[in-house]
């Protein structure tokens, strides 16, 4: 420990850490823009800047290694007067538009202007334009409300192992850009929306379904169903202002019908079918020596990443399609034919916390005789917009439970939203159908919590499974790597392509940090720990759909609705 | 492509600081960089494609498109900037329809800025095809270009 003066107090420091780490620990507040945890510190904005006794300039808080004795201060005019300047520069490049801006509210550029007291545009100069990218089914780009602070790029690279965006070009006319300036429909962009979520202002939001809905709403010719996947009932409430970590699955049911949807069904119902489908596949694959280790396949930023930089790992993907798909497909089957309605007038919704699922859903295998099984995919965040559309407030509705046939669900599709939670939900099934009993204890506690990596040794039975649970897809590149370098002690490995599971999505919530995310996934394993229906196999309605329709897993019918192909994807 | 394998075969088990050496080796053999060499350079060093592209639009030297028959060169530097070459620019950008780094579809021309060519003395400075141009004004610049014209149109005919 080494000792510093900071605005004349003494606080202690850890030898090798940041100006800044140290700060935060006191609860010493300096701005930051450029700066995320946990990634490498760029010193870019330079907004952290704090005056040290001795150096001829100041100082970045963010990448400035703390030394004993140093004497700081973090609020002098002088200082104020610099973090002030450098907005008001980063504003005479950026457009006036906060009134239409979908990160009004939730903009870090806004809360600095507006807590350093910026009152009037200072600098007007000629500012950059460049045209918005709307090539992506998922993702809008807006380089002028770029800040250049690289946060994107960072997350796309160091976290998600992508990279496929980056600097392009020097000086005042550097932009963010894909290779030699494509679209990002072209590029090796996989959809997964970490950088909506990293970005501090409006430069990268989701693409936005929620006029194609509204007017779907209000066609009477147009039967339309919305599902919703299980981990946006536990972050939805923060769209209203609520804490992070509530779970209010039955208002958000009550506050869909309300809008208009015929009928809400539960995603985690199909995610109780995909691990019906999913265990049968290992099983069979292990009997028949199929090819190992599986990987799940719910998480369409993942399936894409293996299409395009590993299509070598293609037949280790387990072809069952992600519960959305799943849901998508029997809707348009099973339901329709039920109550008698033509596929094509059904138009089927989705809510993610995803930005992954809206091109998962165009894509042409998902799609048979050209009807899309799923329409359009709102995140969380459009969900929260769509209710304020439509003026429901959602805490105040009473709670309802969701409809028939797809309504009913285990907890164990219920903890797909964590990072692990698929894996425990397969080895509670995938158990119990090769023993024909249930786990003495249904907790997998080495799986749970918000680690990248986690692995164990799974008991099925006689059977022992190597499975390995991998969150942020930088962490899949390292497993891979080990794989292709011989590593043959893992049979099952469940890859959610967003740090922390989809919990943490590209379409949830913004500014939830590590703490937010955390209490997130707690919400779903309290669910888990206060329901009686607790493994998928046990699904009522389930078995209902195996007896009267699907027949048996990986049945013929199951395998024409519910399973897919991938194919190698050749970008830049 | 060959030519990109062998540049390579010289840098094996190279590793993410060698690029600049590629590229520019890549440059001089093709005289731009392609995007195939953007996604064989991309492969062989483990880098994205578009951090190859982010690095060589960084620096003034890389170009993405093959040079035309009449490569121009406007000097950008300081001399040159206090006696016009910004209106030279304008003027070259206008009479041949291309922005710094293109080539006309004809093949024919292609635009280069540059930040100094070492003739501060004979400012403002056009090169072309590397033949030196002193004191070039706009006007003067409008018949260096006639000249390439009539030149192609004669040789054409």
């Amino acid at each position: 420990m080494i000792e510093l003066r900071v605005d004349g107090q003494t606080i202690e420091a850890k030898e090798g850490e940041t100006i800044l780490s140290a700060l935060k620990r006191e609860g010493i507040h300096v701005p930051t823009l450029c700066h995320m945890d946990g990634l490498t510190p760029t010193g870019a904005c330079r907004l952290c800047v704090v005056e040290l006794e001795g150096a001829p300039n100041f100082v970045p808080a963010c990448s400035f290694p703390v030394a004993p004795g140093m004497k700081i201060q973090t609020r002098t005019p002088k200082v104020l007067d610099a973090r002030r300047t450098i907005v008001e520069l980063l504003l005479s490049n950026h457009p006036d538009d906060c009134l239409y801006c979908a990160r009004s509210g939730k903009c870090d550029l806004q809360e600095l202007s507006q807590s350093l007291g910026i009152r009037q545009r200072l600098y007007r100069g000629k500012r950059n334009i460049k045209e918005k990218d709307m090539s992506s089914p998922s993702l809008v780009r807006d380089p002028e409300k770029c800040i250049l602070c690289g946060r994107c790029v960072r997350v796309c690279e160091e976290i998600q192992g992508v990279g496929a965006i980056d600097f392009v070009g020097r000086g005042c006319k550097a932009f963010i850009g894909t290779a030699f300036d494509q679209g990002l429909n072209v590029s090796s962009c996989i959809n997964c929306g970490q950088c909506i979520i990293a970005c501090p202002t409006g430069a990268i939001v989701e693409r936005s379904y929620i006029d194609e809905v509204v007017a779907a709403l209000s066609d009477p010719k147009k039967l339309v169903v919305v599902q919703h996947a299980p981990a946006v009932s536990v972050t939805l409430a923060e769209e209203f202002g609520m804490e992070p970590g509530q779970d209010v699955d039955g208002k958000m049911v009550a506050a869909l019908r309300r809008i208009g949807f015929k009928r809400v069904f539960d995603t985690s119902f199909t995610a109780d079918l995909t691990i019906m489908e999913e265990a049968s596949e290992l099983a069979q694959r292990i009997q028949t020596g199929g090819v190992l280790p599986m990987f799940t396949s719910c998480s369409p930023g993942w399936i894409k990443f293996i299409e395009t930089f590993y299509p070598d790992f293609i037949p280790n993907l387990s072809t069952c399609k992600s519960p959305q798909q799943m849901m998508g497909a029997i809707i348009k089957s099973y339901f329709a034919k039920r109550e008698s309605i033509d596929p094509s007038q059904i138009v089927s919704v989705s809510i993610m916390p995803c930005t992954a699922k809206k091109f998962e859903c165009n894509r042409p295998e998902m799609a048979p005789n050209h009807i899309q099984d799923v329409d359009y995919v709102l995140t969380t965040r459009e969900l929260g917009q769509l209710l304020r559309m439509f003026g429901v407030d959602l805490p105040s509705m009473s709670p309802q439970s969701a409809d028939t046939p797809f309504g009913e669900r285990s907890s164990a599709g219920k903890i797909f939203g964590a990072s692990g939670g698929v894996m425990e939900a397969a080895v509670r099934t995938a158990s119990y159908l090769l023993t024909c009993q249930e786990l003495p204890k249904l907790e997998l506690q080495p799986l749970r919590g918000m680690k990248g990596s986690k692995e164990i040794k799974a008991k099925l039975g006689d059977l022992e499974v190597g499975a390995a649970v991998i969150s942020g897809l930088g962490n899949a590149r390292k497993i891979l790597e080990e794989i292709r370098n011989g590593r043959k002690d893992l049979q099952f490995i469940e890859v959610m392509t967003c740090p922390g599971g989809c919990i943490n999505g590209g379409g949830q919530p913004i500014g939830a940090d590590k703490e937010a995310a955390r209490n997130r996934m707690q919400a779903l394993y309290k669910i888990d720990q206060s329901e009686k229906l607790r493994v998928s196999h046990q699904n009522q309605g389930v078995k209902r759909l195996y007896e009267e329709f699907l027949g048996k897993p990986l049945g013929e019918t199951s395998h024409r609705l519910l399973h897919t192909r991938y194919s190698h994807r050749d970008v830049l | 492509m060959n030519s990109v394998e062998s540049i390579l075969k010289k840098h094996p088990r190279a590793g993410r600081d060698a690029l600049i050496p590629i590229l520019q080796e890549v440059q001089e053999n093709q005289g731009f960089i392609s995007r195939e060499a953007v996604v064989r350079v991309s492969k062989h060093l483990n880098l994205p494609a578009t951090k190859i592209y982010g690095v060589a639009t960084f620096y003034n030297q890389f170009r993405f498109q093959s040079k035309g028959k009449y490569h121009l060169m406007v000097c950008r530097g300081t001399a040159c900037h206090v006696k016009g070459s910004g209106r030279v620019l304008e003027m070259a950008q206008k009479a041949l329809k291309l922005k710094p780094g293109q080539t006309s579809r004809d093949r024919l021309f292609s635009l280069e800025v540059v930040a100094c060519m070492g003739a501060c003395g004979l400012s403002p400075v056009v090169n072309v095809n590397g033949e030196f141009h002193a004191k070039v004004t706009p006007q003067k610049l409008a018949k260096i270009i006639q000249e390439c014209r009539e030149m192609e149109s004669k040789n054409g005919h």
